[in-house]
């Protein structure tokens, strides 16, 4: 397999798993500050930051630039058309090896997103839009998992999608931090609920999170669920495991597999429930640095200065 | 024999049905319909079906037909097109006319004739130019216009490519005048594009008309894929069982880009980039692997010569492979075509290719050239000076359509410019009478009108010489317009060989 197609493989599974987490992180959003009293209310501006594409973001800090700059602007590389754009320029490149109803999916989402999110976005038909979205994704996954063999660039696919799924997951978790509720780890206000429901709902993890802590909804338990639980494929833990089966399957991945067993460590040897709000900040820094070596781990094993039309 | 066409449904009739009675062909030859609604031989079905359709159906079928090339991702790219969708979005939909251009198998046998024996004689004018120079000793060949070939490579002199084939794949542009003679516009023979969507085509026809094709006896073009890696495996200049073929294309920003991609698909091998590949220290072409460097035996390259190699040819080239030249000319890998081959994909060669049919096989041409006057002669020079506003003007090296002068469509200021460049550098331009490109049916919102286009077939070359059953049928989608490039508003048809023999 060509060094230059594992690594738009790889890719191609990171764009289309970060489109699909940019669009659930704008719906919780949205939902959460709609059920937060004004003054704990942070600003949508917020969201440039966890997405990293602060800094070169000139509009306002109203909702709909915001959006605007999130969703449909193809200068912000982090916006979830510039994803969907990488995603098929990536699928592109390495059409002889996908299946065709593959780069068909990748294809029709993001034309379908880039005429839905090319109109001022209505709040109204927002929702739908980035639901579409979420699963034009899921669809593809459900593609890839059907119809291709379980070759090096199967795998390829699962290291992205599984490392890409992890970063959004830290992010998402991520929109709590931002808020501006004192933290409480005894008594949970009526509004922390609020916002840890939304951090569930944004992973689809609320369902799973009752099924499997029989409680209510606790910032201890969610933090411990959606970091560390092993069978939740939305949670840290689970995602990091996933690449690393993913590793294992491909040629010289003693390097990758190091760093991969580094990363899940970061988790597990730490009780996540319990972190104040700046050490939660600071913990999630680290998983994303880890994750980040992760990466280039896998780069220098598989793609040595092969040139790629997405590198980050 | 002609087959007359019915019209009508009867009561159910919704109304407002194609009637071809309306349809005018206007000066050109059409190629289904032959006047008064009468379809000509082999298209009579089709133009049967067509009329039963109402507009509501035909909507439908337009639109299923704009779904398939969207879903299917079939797209071509312009390289002035800077925005379509932001970031330089730079494919397009590919422009496609769903009524199918029909040849009857009967004449199709006869051009497919001409163009195998066309492609006999190029390979082996290129051959004997890079070694003997036979054609030029004896006389038939002026040597002064080798020497003014942009397309000669010293660096091939001498070298004897496996079979001693060097166009592999070329594609000849065929265009039918007035009168209904077929003639060769021009043997591409560097990087010959559009093959995918001539398959394309296809596939998007079956899509929208599954019962016409059912019934129509439309000969397949699927096996070109399989011939095509036939072809490739056998220039290997390894005996392994299973030879490496590679296609190597400029990247995914070159105009022909989705056809790299689709005929390395089709035919289960790597589509490498330039970056992909190595040459090493024992000469032979390796690929860049994730699990280290593998060795390549042949390369189906998309990339032009000069770009293939800058320790050979250019040196600023940053689409090729170091060292590949050298690789090739000591048989450790295989090129196709081979460089060089554009020796004869020159628009002033052109007009000799006649002369090397009867000089290399001792046959007359098949197929017929158009008339072409060589600037490069003084007396041609001066006719085509003085008749500027009834000619074609080509530039001898340019393919795509640019930099051409259209005579009769053109302003007083273009034919001036173009006289200067004619007159600076006459070795560079050829001249030819308007051709009056066919016409069929093409589809304005829910009524046909004439269009004007051409048809270009591929013919493989290795042992053996096969044509494509058929060809890529370009058609220019503007009224009264003959360029038929997709590059400047050009769209397609699928093409359909018909069997009209009985039984």
């Amino acid at each position: 397999m060509l060094s230059r197609v594992a690594e738009n493989v790889y890719w191609l599974a990171r764009y289309v798993e970060r489109a699909e987490n940019t669009a659930r992180l704008i719906n919780v959003t949205a939902h959460v500050l709609m059920d937060l009293p004004v003054k704990v209310r942070f600003g949508w501006d917020t969201l440039l930051t966890i997405t990293g594409s602060g800094a070169g973001y000139r509009g306002g800090r109203g909702e709909a630039a915001v959006i605007r700059y999130l969703t449909a602007d193809y200068d912000n590389r982090g916006s979830l058309i510039s994803s969907l754009y990488r995603a098929r320029e990536a699928a592109r490149t390495v059409r002889d090896i996908l299946p065709q109803e593959a780069w068909e999916q990748v294809n029709t989402v993001y034309l379908e997103a880039g005429r839905n999110f090319a109109k001022k976005a209505d709040p109204r038909v927002r929702y739908n839009h980035l639901n579409t979205v979420v699963r034009g994704c899921q669809e593809l996954t459900g593609i890839v998992d059907g119809t291709m063999s379980r070759d090096w660039a199967f795998e390829f696919l699962r290291t992205g999608r599984h490392l890409e799924r992890a970063d959004m997951t830290t992010r998402i978790i991520d929109v709590r931090a931002a808020s501006h509720l004192p933290d409480t780890v005894g008594d949970l206000t009526p509004f922390e609920n609020v916002l840890w429901m939304g951090v569930l709902r944004t992973l689809s993890a609320y369902q799973m999170y009752r099924r499997h802590t029989h409680g209510m909804v606790r910032r201890a338990d969610v933090l411990t669920f959606l970091f560390t639980d092993p069978v939740f494929p939305r949670s840290f833990l689970h995602c990091v495991r996933r690449a690393e089966d993913a590793l294992r399957n491909l040629p010289g991945a003693e390097g990758p597999l190091r760093t991969a067993r580094g990363v899940s460590r970061l988790v597990t040897e730490v009780a996540p429930g319990g972190l104040k709000r700046e050490e939660l900040h600071q913990f999630i820094d680290d998983l994303q640095l880890g994750l980040a070596a992760l990466n280039d781990r896998i780069r220098d094993a598989y793609f040595p200065a092969a040139p790629s039309v997405s590198e980050q | 024999m002609w087959v007359v066409v019915r019209f009508g449904r009867g009561s159910d009739d919704l109304g407002g049905c194609i009637d071809w009675r309306q349809y005018a062909p206007g000066g050109a030859f059409d190629e289904l319909i032959a006047g008064d609604g009468r379809a000509r031989p082999g298209a009579g079905h089709l133009c049967r079906f067509l009329a039963r359709l109402s507009d509501a159906e035909l909507k439908e079928r337009k639109a299923a037909a704009e779904l398939a090339i969207r879903m299917m991702g079939i797209t071509f790219t312009v390289y002035s097109d800077k925005r379509a969708g932001g970031q330089g979005g730079i494919d397009r939909a590919w422009p496609f006319d769903i009524i199918p251009r029909v040849i009857r198998k009967s004449e199709w046998d006869g051009i497919a004739a001409g163009l195998a024996q066309r492609v006999r004689a190029l390979n082996l004018f290129i051959d004997d130019v890079y070694h003997d120079q036979k054609i030029i000793k004896n006389g038939v060949f002026p040597r002064e216009i080798l020497a003014g070939s942009r397309n000669f490579r010293p660096q091939c002199v001498g070298f004897s490519p496996p079979l001693k084939v060097w166009a592999h794949i070329c594609g000849s542009d065929l265009v039918r005048d007035k009168d209904g003679t077929v003639y060769v516009l021009e043997d591409n023979l560097r990087v010959p594009s559009g093959v995918s969507y001539m398959l394309e085509n296809r596939e998007v026809t079956k899509r929208v008309f599954p019962e016409l094709m059912a019934s129509t006896r439309v000969l397949p073009v699927h096996d070109y894929p399989a011939q095509l890696s036939d072809t490739l495996a056998a220039i290997s200049p390894t005996r392994r069982a299973r030879p490496e073929v590679v296609v190597l294309t400029p990247g995914i920003y070159n105009s022909a880009y989705f056809e790299h991609a689709y005929l390395a698909r089709q035919m289960g091998v790597e589509l490498v980039e330039g970056s992909d590949l190595v040459v090493g220290d024992d000469d032979r072409v390796y690929m860049r692997t994730i699990a280290g460097l593998t060795p390549v035996d042949v390369i189906y390259r998309r990339v032009d010569d000069l770009f293939l190699d800058p320790e050979g040819f250019r040196s600023d080239s940053a689409i090729g492979v170091p060292g590949l030249l050298r690789s090739w000319r000591k048989g450790k890998v295989a090129l196709a075509n081979a460089p060089g081959a554009g020796v004869a994909d020159d628009k002033v060669v052109y007009a000799y290719v006649p002369d090397m049919i009867r000089y290399y096989l001792g046959e007359e041409a098949i197929l017929p050239n158009v008339p072409t006057y060589q600037c490069v002669d003084k007396k041609a020079r001066a006719y085509v000076l003085a008749n500027l506003a009834k000619l074609v003007v080509k530039p001898a090296n340019e393919s795509g359509g640019y930099g051409m002068l259209v005579g009769p469509q053109s302003t007083k200021r273009e034919r001036e410019q173009m006289a200067a460049r004619v007159k600076a550098r006459p070795r560079e331009y050829i001249a030819q009478p308007l051709v009056t490109l066919s016409t069929a049916p093409t589809l304005v919102g829910l009524r046909p009108e004439p269009r004007h286009m051409d048809l270009r077939p591929f013919a493989l070359s290795g042992r053996d010489v096969t044509v494509t059953t058929g060809g890529l049928t370009r058609v220019a989608l503007k009224a009264g317009s003959t360029v038929v490039n997709s590059s400047q508003g050009g769209g397609s048809k699928d093409t359909w060989i018909v069997d009209t023999s009985r039984g």
